[in-house]
């Protein structure tokens, strides 16, 4: 199994000040999985995506991304790298409109290039196009179709996180990380992005998702990592998590 | 009648060249979120260098090129970009309040060495005979001042289409997002301090590009031409005009510049001589006024943001 990790935490550790927010946590995430991350509110779990994808610093410990350091990598290389995630709280691009938070996303667009936009103006004008009729496609995917020309500040809670998912699944990247993908999204759409999840997953992207949501969990999310107060707890498949008595204890316990 | 065209085509010629100043505060504050407090010293470098460059040969003083104006103004855009990179790398890891402060702070220090490095700047006396090349094309001044005025609106034209495309690309569309959120942008691939560094690098050519106009038209440069009020009127113009829109940037720099110019003719005719030294503190203070206002009545000045980048993303 560690010969084919795509994603290797070694001892990932995060302090904030005197307290440890991520405490010496490893494990390995297998190519092609749905990892799940779960863990009471303030078990560390977003506080780990934000250490892995290289928006806070780690204080100790290793991230490899296919085998390859990144917890030294700035955001956007770590993103180049293959890395992408969402918010928890989102973050769109409040005044650009829905289809221009997707459109933004690919990477190494010609037109990025200052000069680009005069030397290379059709090649430029070529992929818009294409980058536009990609977005569209992602967007009524994710049900953002009425909104898509919408500035993203106007969208409510459950569109906005789908709007995180729909730039990441522009990225088309080799691992997402999702952080509560579900939470305040409707329960008809839930079962969608249940069944995209796992047809994205089958097309090959490797998950690791954040979610409160048990039967998301368990329905989906092979294996379980189990984190309370920065610790790791738990970690294998999703039978033996519910039997776990430290997890049980510390997370599922006050589950009906 | 011959007075009052005079009068148009010389406001014209000012205004215009403030505007050329306000698209290039625009392109760094309204498009990327980069409060540039140092306007004026930027358009201090491109104002020297297209001074050094085009001027006659003086004593103790570098120059002697007599360059032509084109390549004047080519000169004081690559001088202010490197004055730009320069403080760029120095300053733009700070945020807001604190790039404001510091860019602030280096244009009074631009300010004070051109006030004292005599042997560039010609110290307080500034340099003077600087060519203004429709002098070599026509006769008369309203003839020269008509001219030059076509020049300005060669450059202002030619400065506005290139920033339009530029802002309507995927370049742009990224400076929006780094405005709006840099974290985000940084975990979608996007570099913010690559990209803000271009911003404002860019910005800043356009801001000595408005310099070297000006001093061309006027003919000789001083220190007194870019003290702090000149950041502030270029502010002041693009906040009315309507930040991230081009053509409220140059709407702005009109409206601004005529308030400006109209309240100092009201002054000079109203108030008592005995107080007319403060004329210009009255102006600061009317144009400052103007600035409130607007803030609180339209924030986002005259003219709004326009809401796509891209041309292909329009349904
Ligand atoms: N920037 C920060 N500074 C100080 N403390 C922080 C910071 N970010 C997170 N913490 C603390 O770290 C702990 C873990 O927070 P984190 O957001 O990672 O929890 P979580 O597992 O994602 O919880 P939830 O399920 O509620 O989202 C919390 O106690 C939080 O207060
Ligand atoms: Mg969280």
């Amino acid at each position: 199994m560690a010969a084919d990790a795509l994603l290797q935490l070694r001892g990932v550790t995060k302090r904030f000040g005197g307290f440890t927010a991520v405490d010496a946590i490893s494990f390995d995430l297998p190519r092609g999985v749905i990892g799940g991350l779960i863990g009471p509110n303030g078990a560390g779990k977003t506080t780990l995506f934000n250490t892995v994808a290289g928006l806070t610093r780690l204080d100790e410990g290793e991230v490899l991304l296919d085998a390859a350091p990144i917890q030294n990598l700035p955001p956007h290389r770590i993103f180049a790298e293959g890395l992408s995630r969402t918010f928890q709280i989102p973050r769109p691009f409040p005044e650009m409109s829905v289809l221009e938070n997707v459109m933004l996303v690919p990477l190494g667009q010609s037109g990025e290039r200052f000069w680009n936009n005069w030397l290379r103006s059709a090649t430029v004008a070529r992929e818009e196009r294409a980058a536009r009729a990609r977005a569209d496609e992602i967007i009524d995917f994710c049900r953002l179709a009425s909104v898509r020309n919408d500035q993203a500040g106007t969208l409510s809670g459950g569109q906005l996180k789908l709007l995180e998912l729909a730039r990441v699944l522009m990225a088309d990247p080799k691992i997402i990380l999702l952080d509560e993908p579900a939470a305040g999204v409707n329960p008809s759409l839930m079962l969608t992005l249940v069944d995209q999840i796992k047809a994205l997953n089958r097309r090959g992207h490797t998950f690791l998702i954040i979610e409160h949501n048990m039967d998301v969990v368990m329905s989906i999310c092979d294996p379980i990592f189990v984190m309370a107060q920065g610790r790791l707890l738990y970690e294998g498949d999703s039978a033996g998590a519910r039997r776990d008595p430290a997890v049980l204890d510390a997370y599922l316990g006050d589950l009906p | 009648m011959i007075g009052l065209v005079s009068y148009i085509v010389f406001f014209l010629i000012l205004s215009l060249i403030f505007g050329i100043a306000v698209l290039g505060l625009n392109l760094q504050w309204g498009f990327t979120g980069l409060f540039n407090a140092g306007v004026a010293g930027f358009t201090a470098i491109g104002a020297y260098t297209m001074a050094i460059l085009t001027g006659p040969a003086r004593d103790a003083v570098l120059g002697g090129f007599e360059l032509p104006f084109v390549v004047g103004l080519i000169g004081a855009m690559m001088a202010s970009g490197i004055g730009a990179v320069i403080v760029g790398l120095a300053t733009l890891k700070l945020r807001h309040e604190y790039l404001a402060v510091a860019t602030f702070g280096i244009a009074v220090t631009i300010q004070l060495v051109c006030l004292n490095w005599e042997y560039l700047t010609g110290g307080t006396l500034g340099l003077i005979g600087i060519p203004n090349p429709s002098k070599a094309w026509a006769d008369g001044p309203l003839a020269q001042n008509a001219l030059y005025l076509l020049v300005v609106l060669v450059v202002v034209g030619l400065t506005f289409a290139a920033l339009e495309r530029i802002v309507k690309s995927p370049w742009g569309r990224m400076l929006k997002a780094i405005r709006e959120d840099d974290i985000a942008a940084a975990s979608l691939g996007k570099s913010p301090e690559r990209v803000r560094l271009e911003a404002f690098v860019l910005g800043c050519m356009i801001m000595g590009l408005s310099g070297a106009l000006y001093v061309s038209f006027i003919g000789y440069v001083s220190p007194w031409d870019f003290l702090p009020i000149v950041t502030f009127q270029i502010w002041t113009m693009l906040i009315v005009g309507g930040s991230a829109n081009n053509r409220g940037a140059l709407l702005g720099a009109l409206i601004v510049w005529g308030v400006w110019t109209m309240s100092g003719f009201v002054i000079s005719r109203v108030v008592p001589s005995e107080i007319q030294a403060q004329g210009g503190a009255m102006q600061a203070v009317l144009i400052g006024l103007i600035l409130v206002v607007t803030l609180l009545i339209r924030p986002r000045g005259l003219i709004g943001e326009e809401l796509h980048v891209s041309r292909h993303a329009r349904s």
